[in-house]
């Protein structure tokens, strides 16, 4: 099992890096989805799989009284996922407003903070 | 003493919230801003004190006993930059009254401000991994906030750049945390440090180095990975570009110090000699991309970069000397490097520009502002008695011990070409003659502005001129800094041993 999710993880991240070497931006971002997949998926098989029940501990006992699963690695996924929820949610915003703005999604065309030319040599050329 | 430790996040969020709730009213959210910025100074001075005192300080959140909850730590490192991060809050939050307008104050720049703020100090005082990651993503999303707030259309451009590759570097590091609890199975940083070394496997360990170096060196903004910085860098308000400058950098070099002691703390394996030789690549890229530019905040810009360098070469060279270097480095420059912001924001003001060939005069008018440019900037470049002076002295020694003679020759030679851009705005922005010859003077502005603007900046200049002339106490305080890196045994007594009561 594990090695069918980590070859999962694999394609997910080729998938991923091969989206975001496009220049549109949105293809950037889903690329971006693709990777946090990924991540998350990484988090949950390093936890190691274990056919075993819900880490619940029944009520009077201290400790669960059978084999449970790694609770850990299922935290850490819903606190990745609900960051990264909130991190692409953001740039598919920042990406609509800069399509608005600057007209153009491909990040090539996108010089407004580093223009190709000069100031100094605009001026001496106008 | 738990809360204690949680007061340096704990304090900047309650502030986020109240001054969001406030926005409407910018008079009740600007004192907000600089109340929860001075209260956050003198938690930090307690904090440092409290370290000095007692070694090591940490709490276990929750109650729950370290490994199994979230702790938090404060050793001597961890304790200087809350100060220093505190101060520069302090700092820019005075500088920001002056600076941003109402429009984005509307807009909440002071939740956001104070966000960052708790991100930065939350990844100080963090023991955990995973926490750390959480804190990244904090200090991440104010930042990418701050830098668009306003939406100018260089503000979308820079921030497209800077948002892109730092999500890259979070996907990297979470990545690289799982692969590390895959290996080790624990996030607590004193536990990692135990577990790692009972693992067989060279080369997982080498690659997850790696794998660290790329998502910190992304943040951190070394070579190659700094291209985001200074694209977008000289793109929103002075204030925020103060801030991003004298912090989130920082932020980075900070989780790398800590990865490459307390994780894989071995001074000769391959990741040393990849973080030597990006170090030194660092140093010379950035400063010659600022040899190469005449806009005053993309000078500044790339000067980060090269610094970045020399606090990683700190990290790379691996000696008692070289970390204190480091420290006393990271201190040095995080003040220097604000305050050179912060002028460049009261320049443009006065000349109306940022492009060293439009502007001028500034000698002339406000003698003031150039000799505190002069203390920064000089500081910078490595001048005696300056700061500066002392943090290169440290690390040129520290690689001369090691018979690495091209590493301090590298050094010497980014010292000398951070001297010829430091003075090209010297004789472009303040010797020369205005080009339309309309430079105001200090005098023009309020007296409001005026002390807005330059208490920080003197503020700044003072602490400077402290490190640079008697800098006995502070190389004595990075030493034992130093020395706690290097031997993480009191780290690990205070976060694994059980409380005493």
């Amino acid at each position: 099992m594990e090695t069918a999710l980590a070859l999962l993880v694999g394609i997910l991240t080729a998938t991923g890096v091969y989206l975001m070497l496009a220049r549109n931006l949105l293809r950037y971002l889903f690329g971006l989805i693709l990777l946090s997949n990924a991540a998350n998926l990484a988090i949950f098989t390093a936890g190691r799989l274990t056919r075993a029940s819900p880490p619940l501990v029944p009520a009077g006992l201290e400790a669960p009284a059978v084999a449970v699963a790694n609770p850990l690695p299922q935290a850490l996924i819903l606190t990745a996922i609900v960051i990264g929820f909130g991190l692409l949610a953001f740039t598919l915003a920042l990406i609509v407003r800069a399509y608005r703005r600057l007209g153009t999604l491909d990040a090539d065309d996108m010089r407004v903070a580093e223009p190709r030319k000069k100031p100094e040599q605009e001026n001496r050329h106008p | 003493m738990s809360w204690l430790l949680a007061l340096p996040f704990l304090l900047p969020i309650l502030a986020a919230l109240l001054t969001f709730l406030g926005r409407g009213r910018p008079r009740l959210a600007r004192g907000l801003s600089l109340g929860s910025c001075g209260l956050l100074l003198l938690v930090s001075l307690a904090i440092l004190a409290l370290v000095q005192a007692n070694g090591v300080v940490a709490a276990q959140m929750g109650g729950w006993p370290a490994p199994f909850g979230i702790t938090l730590v404060a050793d001597r490192l961890s304790a200087v930059m809350l100060v220093v991060a505190a101060v520069v809050g302090l700092t820019v939050a005075l500088f920001a009254l002056s600076d941003i307008d109402t429009h984005h104050e509307q807009l909440g720049f002071y939740s956001y401000y104070q966000l960052l703020l708790a991100g930065v100090c939350g990844s100080f005082v963090t023991g955990d991994l995973f926490n750390l990651y959480v804190w990244f993503e904090v200090m991440l999303i104010a930042s990418f906030a701050l830098l668009v707030l306003g939406g100018e259309r260089i503000q979308l451009d820079g921030g497209i750049k800077y948002v892109a590759m730092n999500l890259v570097s979070t996907l990297l590091m979470l990545t690289a945390i799982a692969l590390l609890y895959g290996l080790t199975g624990t996030l607590n940083l004193a536990q990692l440090h135990l577990a790692v070394t009972e693992v067989d496997n060279p080369l997982a360990e080498n690659l997850l180095a790696v794998l660290f170096i790329c998502a910190f060196g992304i943040k951190a903004a070394i070579f190659p990975l700094f291209f985001w910085l200074p694209a977008s860098y000289h793109a929103p308000p002075v204030a925020v570009t103060a801030v991003f400058a004298g912090l989130l950098t920082k932020v980075g070099v900070y989780a790398l110090i800590r990865t490459f002691t307390l994780i894989f703390p071995a001074g000769d394996n391959l990741a040393h000699e990849i973080l030597l030789a990006t170090a030194l690549l660092t140093m010379l890229t950035g400063v010659l991309g600022a040899a190469a530019h005449y806009e005053f905040r993309k000078i500044l810009a790339f000067h980060i970069v090269s610094q970045i360098g020399f606090l990683v070469l700190g990290l790379a060279l691996y000696s008692p000397l070289a970390l204190t270097g480091a420290v006393f480095y990271m201190v040095h420059n995080i003040v220097a490097k604000t305050n050179l912001f912060l002028i460049s924001g009261t320049a443009q003001r006065l000349t109306g520009s940022f492009e060293l060939a439009q502007i001028g005069g500034l000698y002339r008018v406000s003698p003031l502002l150039a000799a505190l440019f002069f203390i920064a900037a000089f500081s910078l470049a490595g001048f005696p008695p300056l700061s500066g002076f002392w943090a290169k002295f440290l690390l040129v020694k520290a690689s001369l011990d090691q018979a690495a003679y091209w590493v301090a020759a590298v050094a010497l030679v980014t010292g000398a070409l951070t001297l010829f851009s430091m003075s090209k705005i010297w004789a472009e922005a303040f010797w020369k003659d205005h080009p339309r010859d309309d430079c105001a003077s200090l005098a023009t502005l309020t007296a409001g502005d005026r002390l807005q603007r330059l208490l920080p900046v003197i503020a700044l200049a003072l602490i400077t001129l402290v490190l640079g002339l008697a800098p006995e106490p502070f190389i004595e305080f990075s030493l034992a800094a130093a020395g706690q890196l290097l031997d993480p045994g009191d780290y690990l007594r205070a976060v694994l041993a059980p409380p005493a009561d």
